[in-house]
């Protein structure tokens, strides 16, 4: 009770999260390890190129799109070599030559460019889906400065919904870790 | 603004590196960026010039194929034996240049060379250009292209399909598929560099236009993390794709009995010939390019030299090909083949056969000296000359094949006509429309991993080094 009352008192209203800015990548990563080490749970970095080691210091789990790609590669490889294998044996069967109708081998070409077609659309669309896109607003836009993470500016972000937030502690914790301006946001 | 005149690096040429020293992630994005972010009224009036240049040729083509669909496929020079003329040679050598895009993009990335960092984007617009000019010569190359979609199999009241086995039903699957992939790898690469022009741009048009295509991508750890996968599985399924799309294009012609098309060894030969020419296309558009927006710092003189290389490789790939022809002709005792090598020697057609010999084996080995692959005249007379070698060696292919046939009562000559030459001609006004368009609007270098390759240098210059070598 006495810990609800207190989150409320420190969170302004509509308060999204709490935004740091980092001098570099590894800055970034040491303040994120230390953050998840210390419990947050609701933490997001922002960076302006993919920065390897990121996602394991915050926690993020390795991505389930390989096993998409792969369920797209299956379906267009089995659904077009099945439907030319239902064309020529069964709807429109053709006699050329005295050769057989299941002539396999003559079917590979078009089986394999279903197979990439495919994958690379659950590539994309999937990658789309999970990303959340499109999402033309969201609240981080809101942070002072976060337009700098399409350039040079590396971000840790606190969202408030985490069950451990409290603005002044998370802010002195972040300072502590080398951040240069840390701010609060509204959503 | 002001950073950015203050970041222009001077022009000294980089010899040794990917990169002009002293870059940060602010001074390449600014460089970047700054090459399209300005108002629309201040376009440079060399790029006007280019716009309606291009423009107009645009419109020859649009007049020709209005010509062709008013009249049919008899306005061109084809006839019975030689039923591919233009349409098809023009087809091979277009699409055989977009492939240089995609090894760019693909392959290199599978097998992490820094070095396609700074021109992947540029080769990639131009795949997709290229693909677009190809792609159009087998839609109205058929006589009547309004049926073009009987190609695709649909559950038509007529009650048929396509002949799924039969290799130019294989190429409506290949060139879509390849087509469709290029550009979803092409839009996935473009994303977070939109994001970029979304936060840069001071317009709130351009912020409006450029927000809509980033999708709202924000740099999120996460979203990296799956960009990053989804890349490396595109480049992973481009790679074999690439390499089967030119296969099956040489099917076409393996596949057929005709003497100088039935080889088994068309689909590697195919493929090495489209890289050659593809390589050679990069490095035409890449000179001016280079030189107009001052990219001297981010296209170095190592760039030129890589890409002279790898065209060298394939052109010698290439050149084996040819004298493997001429060893199969005297090995399997067939008269046919026989007599091909004979009529390409010194029949009606052998001027295009020594063109081919001369601009695509004999002037390409200037590339062997050093010297001569970083003079940028004789590199960008060098690339120039292995387009127009490339399309001798289609017009050998396809012309000196056909118009000797089995039965000297068959045989006949080819001469392509006024409509031949504007459709072919035509078709730059559709790809430099195009490209114009593209280094105008959107970043013709893509922002991210030329950052990403200053990080890498910059924060750990050791380890970066160390990778090169066992890379090399």
């Amino acid at each position: 009770m006495s810990k609800a009352l207190s989150k409320t008192a420190t969170q302004s209203p509509g308060t999204y999260g709490i935004m740091a800015e980092f001098a570099d990548s590894s800055a970034l990563i040491h303040a994120a390890s230390h953050i998840r080490d210390a419990g947050y749970t609701k933490v997001e970095a922002f960076t302006p190129i993919p920065v390897h080691g990121l996602d394991e210091a915050i926690g993020h789990k390795a991505s389930r799109l390989p096993w998409l790609v792969l369920a797209g590669g299956l379906t267009g490889s089995i659904g077009l070599f099945g439907f030319m294998t239902w064309v020529n044996l069964v709807d429109y069967p053709m006699n050329i030559g005295g050769r057989p109708h299941f002539s396999w081998p003559a079917f590979v070409p078009i089986t394999f460019e279903g197979m990439v077609l495919f994958s690379a659309f659950a590539a994309v669309f999937g990658l789309f889906l999970i990303c959340g896109f499109p999402s033309h607003y969201h609240p981080v836009f809101n942070a002072p400065g976060f337009e700098r993470a399409s350039t040079d500016g590396f971000f840790l972000c606190i969202e408030s919904s985490d069950p451990l937030y409290d603005a002044a502690k998370a802010k002195s914790t972040l300072i502590g870790l080398g951040a240069h301006a840390v701010n609060e946001f509204s959503e | 603004m002001q950073s950015s005149k203050q970041l222009k690096p001077p022009v000294t040429e980089t010899y040794d590196s990917l990169l002009a020293p002293g870059q940060s992630l602010n001074s390449v994005t600014t460089k970047i960026s700054d090459l399209i972010l300005f108002p629309v009224l201040k376009t440079p009036v060399g790029w006007i010039v280019g716009f309606v240049a291009a423009g107009l040729l645009l419109m020859l083509y649009l007049y020709s194929l209005a010509a062709l669909f008013t009249y049919g496929i008899g306005i061109w020079g084809i006839n019975i034996p030689v039923a591919w003329g233009f349409d098809i040679i023009n087809f091979v050598w277009w699409i055989g240049i977009g492939h240089a895009g995609t090894l760019i993009s693909a392959i290199l990335l599978l097998f992490r060379q820094d070095w396609r960092t700074s021109i992947n984007r540029a080769a990639e617009a131009m795949t997709i250009f290229a693909v677009a000019c190809a792609g159009i010569y087998p839609l109205i190359h058929t006589g009547r292209p309004w049926l073009d979609y009987w190609f695709l199999p649909y559950p038509s009241t007529l009650g048929m399909w396509p002949q799924f086995r039969s290799p130019l039903e294989w190429d409506v699957f290949a060139i879509s598929t390849y087509a469709t992939v290029s550009v979803l790898f092409w839009f996935v690469g473009l994303v977070p560099d939109l994001a970029t022009l979304r936060d840069r741009s001071t317009s709130p048009i351009a912020k409006k236009l450029y927000g809509l295509f980033a999708l709202g991508w924000r740099g999120a750890a996460k979203h990296w993390q799956r960009y990053e996968v989804a890349s490396l599985l595109l480049a992973g399924l481009s790679t074999p794709l690439v390499l089967s799309v030119h296969s099956i294009i040489s099917f076409d012609f393996a596949v057929a009995q005709l003497p100088g098309w039935h080889v088994t060894v068309f689909p590697p030969y195919f493929v090495a010939g489209a890289v050659y020419c593809g390589f050679a296309m990069v490095i035409v558009l890449m000179i001016p390019i280079r030189k107009w927006f001052g990219l001297e710092g981010l296209i170095t003189m190592k760039h030129f030299d890589v890409m002279s290389k790898v065209m060298l490789a394939s052109g010698m790939i290439v050149t084996y090909g040819y004298f493997g022809e001429i060893f199969y002709a005297w090995y399997s005792s067939s008269i046919y083949e026989y007599y091909l090598i004979v009529n390409r020697f010194t029949g009606p057609y052998a001027w295009s056969y020594w063109a081919l010999i001369l601009f695509n084996v004999l002037i390409p080995q200037a590339l062997w000296s050093k010297k001569l692959r970083q003079n940028l005249p004789v590199l960008f007379f060098v690339s120039i000359a292995i387009n127009i070698g490339m399309w001798f060696e289609r017009w050998v292919i396809i012309v000196m094949s056909l118009h000797r046939d089995f039965l000297p009562s068959s045989w006949a000559a080819y001469t392509p006509t006024f409509y031949d030459w504007s459709t072919f001609i035509g078709s730059f006004g559709l790809f430099f429309v195009l490209f114009l368009l593209f280094i105008r609007f959107i970043p013709m270098i893509a922002i991210f991993e030329v950052r990403d390759l200053v990080h890498k240098t910059t924060a750990h210059p050791a380890k970066h080094e160390e990778s090169n070598h066992t890379g090399a």
